[in-house]
């Protein structure tokens, strides 16, 4: 199959085809003792789509992420997944069905090498799971695809380093490798360019770019570079407070008075930080 | 044909692997002349092992190196635990304590040896498997602190078993089994002889030793290092980590049974306190960590520091009353190691020559 095509044509027609859901929340609340985290967001993301979470400092992005991910338990709510309830699974069975996702919060494996990180969510995929007498090494094609995605972040050279050697901005990029690697059908990433030097930020971009443009990924993205969220998605969703404040395309998003006047101004001062 | 970022990627590698770029190639060429460098060495370690016993006649210093090797494999069972899955247990020496106890009984009731022995094997394997797997249901889920007390507290009601149960264990005296002990076991062992309990145990630990460095090198025993690193991450990418400990949990367990039993037959005794007690886990806590958490030789290495040290220190006692606390001598002993060698001594040793190949790389 070559369906990938880099053309605007083909983009918008993919959004008109494609309007099957593939995540539905239906009032989901996560509270932390008295605070509301996230507060009955209902928020639709379609299959193949691009779409982008954006909202200040605490508006609860991540949680919402942790919500679908499994690493938190809605209080409230449900989400469905291609239809079906998944608020209920743990993670691990969550990234089985097809959810995979990369921390905020660089969350790699310190003592192992770089290239061991990567491998690992290869042998996750292809679900070699229990297999306690055969070298780690005779499964030599999952190596090859751990280097794979190590070259797609310019991590590859790195390969036999242990982790706890990377710099920071190099373990943003390993993170980023594990959930290419990991290849889930859906795709969450927070903030992936947070804490990356500016000249590694544009082979992030290019990798994000890529995946969208082959379109057989839906991506859902955290990020507070705005023109970089415009750029990529086909749809914004806005959080604020932890509550859902608008939810539309790049367009109407910019131009909605409301998003502007609550939080866009805002938004830029973040990014200083 | 338009080309892809993942295929681009793929062909590259592939491009990579077939043809390696010099200096990698240079490097394995070194790797290899330094790998069967390091056979040689163990080879010559091997054969020094099996002609000990026809170079040295003194029986008790063959009983130490047979110890010396039994409690090396307990102590690897435990590495599995601490080391390589990243949780501690507190009472691992019940399943030594199953494993010494199921020998101990088969060969006080069952006339004839060779079933006795093999009935021991099979009640160990098959107790340490069972429990193992209900104690691992019941803690691993929990946090990691839970499966400490509740190791514990399990082991304890071994303990009070063996001591309440007099009609079975003797109680807290324990008993001696030396006489029914076989003498021509398959028609050639002789258990009470010091030579051939010496080649039972060495055989024994080179096959656990296999085993598990097989095991800590597979897709699984990678699986459980991840773990130990970061738990939360393994399970994100869609491994059960639940199932991942259970396996850790059976193994060792069962490596340690056997133990037990091996333990057994050289020892030729049995009591709570020699075998199943909570300070034969501390024992092994102490032979992983003076050896080094985390490495496979390591168990090794603190169980050879810990039975010698104590060897000699118990035996220094005649010479001065001083020495009488021979416990207190090794807790110096124990400092000094974790002062000189914090990662224990197999794994400070690594991480010095692997700093060492770093920097002559970097020169290079
Ligand atoms: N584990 C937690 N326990 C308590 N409060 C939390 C926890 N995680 C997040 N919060 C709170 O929830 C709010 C939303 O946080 P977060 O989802 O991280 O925001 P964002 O990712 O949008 O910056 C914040 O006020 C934060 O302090
Ligand atoms: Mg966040």
């Amino acid at each position: 199959m070559n369906t990938t095509t880099k053309d605007a044509k083909g983009q918008s027609h993919a959004k008109e085809t494609t309007k099957e859901k593939i995540i539905e929340t239906v009032n989901v609340t996560k509270s932390f003792g008295g605070h509301t985290a996230v507060n009955a967001v209902s928020l639709t993301i379609f299959d193949k789509e691009f779409k982008s979470i954006i909202g200040p400092n605490g508006a609860g992005k991540t949680t919402f992420f942790n919500l679908l991910s499994g690493q938190m338990k809605p209080t409230s709510g449900k989400i469905h997944f291609r239809g079906k309830e998944i608020h209920h699974l743990p993670p691990h069975k969550r990234t089985k069905l097809g959810i995979g996702r990369s921390f905020q919060i660089t969350n790699v494996f310190p003592t192992l090498t770089v290239l061991e990180n990567v491998r690992l969510a290869v042998q996750g995929k292809h679900n070699i799971h229990y297999s306690m007498f055969r070298h780690y090494r005779y499964y030599k094609h999952l190596e090859e695809e751990a280097l794979d995605a190590l070259e797609r972040v310019n991590l590859r050279e790195k390969s036999d380093q242990p982790a706890s050697a990377l710099a920071h901005g190099e373990k943003r990029k390993l993170e980023i490798a594990i959930l290419l690697a990991l290849d889930t059908e859906l795709l969450l990433l927070d903030e992936p360019t947070a804490g990356m030097s500016i000249d590694e930020v544009p082979q992030i971009i290019e990798v994000l770019e890529n995946i969208r443009d082959q379109r057989d990924r839906t991506i859902l993205l955290i990020e507070h570079k705005i023109d970089l969220v415009k750029h990529l998605s086909d749809s914004i969703a806005v959080l604020f407070h932890g509550k859902q404040l608008a939810d539309g395309s790049p367009e109407e998003i910019m131009n909605n008075e409301q998003v502007q006047s609550a939080y866009l101004g805002g938004l830029y001062d973040d990014a200083e930080n | 044909m338009k080309t892809t970022a993942k295929e681009t990627g793929t062909s590259y590698t592939n491009g990579n692997t077939n043809v390696l770029p010099e200096p990698e190639r240079k490097g394995r060429l070194l790797d290899l002349k330094s790998l069967t460098g390091k056979r040689v060495t163990w080879i010559i370690i091997l054969l020094l092992l099996f002609a000990v016993p026809l170079l040295i006649t003194k029986n008790s210093y063959l009983f130490l190196l047979t110890n010396i090797f039994i409690w090396s494999v307990f102590a690897m069972s435990y590495n599995l635990l601490l080391g390589y899955t990243g949780i501690i247990s507190f009472g691992h020496a019940m399943f030594f304590g199953i494993g010494a106890y199921s020998l101990a009984l088969t060969a006080r009731h069952v006339p004839s040896g060779e079933f006795g022995f093999l009935l021991a094997i099979l009640l160990t394997v098959g107790i340490c498997f069972v429990l193992s797997l209900i104690v691992g249901l019941l803690s691993l889920r929990l946090r990691d602190t839970f499966y400490a007390l509740i190791t514990l507290a399990v082991a304890t009601i071994f303990v009070i078993i063996a001591e309440q149960w007099r009609s079975m264990t003797m109680g807290n005296d324990g008993f001696n089994f030396t006489a029914t002990l076989s003498r021509d076991l398959f028609g050639f062992i002789n258990l009470l002889d010091r030579r051939h309990v010496y080649y039972i145990a060495l055989i024994f630990l080179i096959a656990m030793f296999l085993v598990l460095k097989r095991f800590i090198h597979s897709p699984v025993g990678r699986t459980l290092q991840a773990i130990r690193d970061n738990e939360e991450r393994v399970a994100s990418l869609g491994f059960s980590v639940l199932n991942y400990k259970l396996i850790s949990n059976v193994v060792a367990g069962v490596m340690a049974g056997l133990a037990g039993v091996v333990y057994a037959i050289s020892i030729r005794f049995v009591s709570p306190a020699s075998v199943l007690g909570v300070e034969k886990t501390i024992d092994v806590l102490l032979m992983t960590v003076i050896g080094g958490v985390g490495t496979l030789l390591g168990p090794i290495i603190g169980a050879g520091v810990v039975e010698v040290s104590s060897h000699y220190l118990m035996g220094l006692a005649n010479i001065h009353p001083i020495f009488e606390r021979w416990v207190i001598m090794f807790g110096v002993v124990f400092i000094l190691i974790i002062l000189f060698f914090p990662a224990g001594i197999v794994g400070t040793i690594n991480q010095k020559y692997k700093s060492k190949k770093r920097k002559g790389k970097s020169h290079e």
